[in-house]
């Protein structure tokens, strides 16, 4: 039970501090979920990435109800899922309540003048902090600065070089690897 | 009847909003926007600009506002647009929580076999690049100025992109606070 106290309270923490969607959420996530509380590896860590981008809706709940799933089952999923939610619901309902002329917070546009570019270096830095977990060698670094350049300059969803991924290593584990028909997956 | 309208437009969108927030923005426009008139297209264009300068998932953000604004707009007192609120974001989270699962739960029973394990170890270089790309992809004008049109703020930019990524990186600063001091630096530097 503690453990689904301290994740509700980490994602409640994460959820008020992501602003730029969820990538930005990644090195944050990082440094509570595996440097902090060290409840994953950081294999684990990326595997989460790769399948919440896999699944729709909302990239951060999906991360926070998987972890919470690997953690202490739907228990832990339903209250890391809720933690995330909750601050931006809170912070959302009340603006809907009680402001109006919202557009008018020149103070607000000033300080996120100065957080937008951070938020962009806050999903840079995983790229290079990830590099080696990823198991990116001189034979598969072409690997990610392909995806990077389909999704950047061709403007291919993530989801189908997802898709593409998955259908060719287990067509090549089928194919190649595998020649015992007993155990299907 | 709003309340269950609102319900499956969200549940709807919530199973086919692939590809994270700023994808789903169309898609939630064009239920919430042209087909059921629940915002006007100045509402959505505030929402969208809001969600951009307060925390959390823009899909959230938005499922929020448009289900208070539903309900109040039929006519309904702020306490009951306050429920709105909830069903809305609970029923656009719902698809993808039970799917979420599912897919786990099918997945631990080959944790350990091998071709699982072949396809997370081919998925992982291409997660780095997936993340490359999301950063290359902010770093437009929007997000750091240009030379052309603001020089000053430019600089500033690209000092406090540099900052954070060195402090978060080399110094193990807490992404956090280099979150906290940019928004300081942007509050005494351009108000």
């Amino acid at each position: 039970m503690g453990i689904c106290i301290e994740g509700f309270r980490t994602c409640f923490k994460i959820g008020l501090f992501t602003l730029g969607g969820g990538y930005a959420m990644i090195p944050i996530m990082q440094r509570e979920v595996v440097d902090r509380h060290k409840w994953l590896s950081e294999e684990d860590f990326l595997d989460i990435i790769s399948l919440s981008q896999a699944l729709p809706g909302v990239f951060a709940v999906n991360m926070s109800a998987y972890i919470g799933y690997r953690l202490k089952g739907v228990l832990g999923a339903i209250l890391f899922a809720l933690g995330t939610v909750l601050p931006s619901f809170i912070i959302i309902l009340l603006i809907a309540l009680c402001f109006h002329n919202y557009s008018q917070w020149h103070w607000l546009e000033a300080i996120f003048k100065g957080v937008r570019p951070a938020v962009v270096a806050l999903i840079a830095v995983p790229c290079v902090r990830m590099w080696k977990t990823a198991g990116i060698k001189l034979t598969t670094v072409w690997v990610p600065v392909l995806t990077a350049l389909l999704i950047w300059l061709v403007g291919i969803s993530p989801v189908w070089i997802i898709v593409a991924v998955v259908v060719g290593a287990y067509l090549y584990g089928r194919v190649l690897k595998m020649e015992d028909k007993e155990d299907g997956l | 009847m709003i309340f269950l309208q609102l319900f499956y437009v969200f549940f709807i969108i919530g199973l086919f909003g692939f590809g994270g927030g700023y994808a789903m923005i169309s898609m939630i426009q064009g239920e919430v926007v042209t087909h059921y008139h629940w915002l006007t297209t100045q509402e959505f264009t505030d929402i969208v600009a809001v969600s951009q300068m307060t925390p959390g998932p823009i899909g959230i953000n938005t499922a929020t506002f448009a289900g208070y604004r539903a309900v109040v707009n039929a006519g309904y007192p702020p306490m009951m647009g306050a429920m709105g609120s909830a069903l809305a974001t609970f029923a656009e989270v719902l698809p993808q929580f039970l799917l979420m699962i599912i897919v786990l739960r099918m997945l631990m029973k080959y944790w350990e076999h091998p071709v699982k394990k072949m396809i997370f170890s081919a998925l992982r270089p291409t997660i780095v690049g997936l993340i490359a790309a999301a950063s290359l992809l902010l770093m437009t004008p929007e997000n750091f100025s240009s030379m052309a049109v603001s020089p000053w703020q430019f600089c500033i930019s690209i000092f406090l992109f540099s900052a954070t990524f060195i402090g978060i990186f080399c110094f193990n600063v807490s992404p956090i606070r280099m979150i906290c001091l940019c928004g300081v630096a942007g509050f005494l530097l351009y108000y």
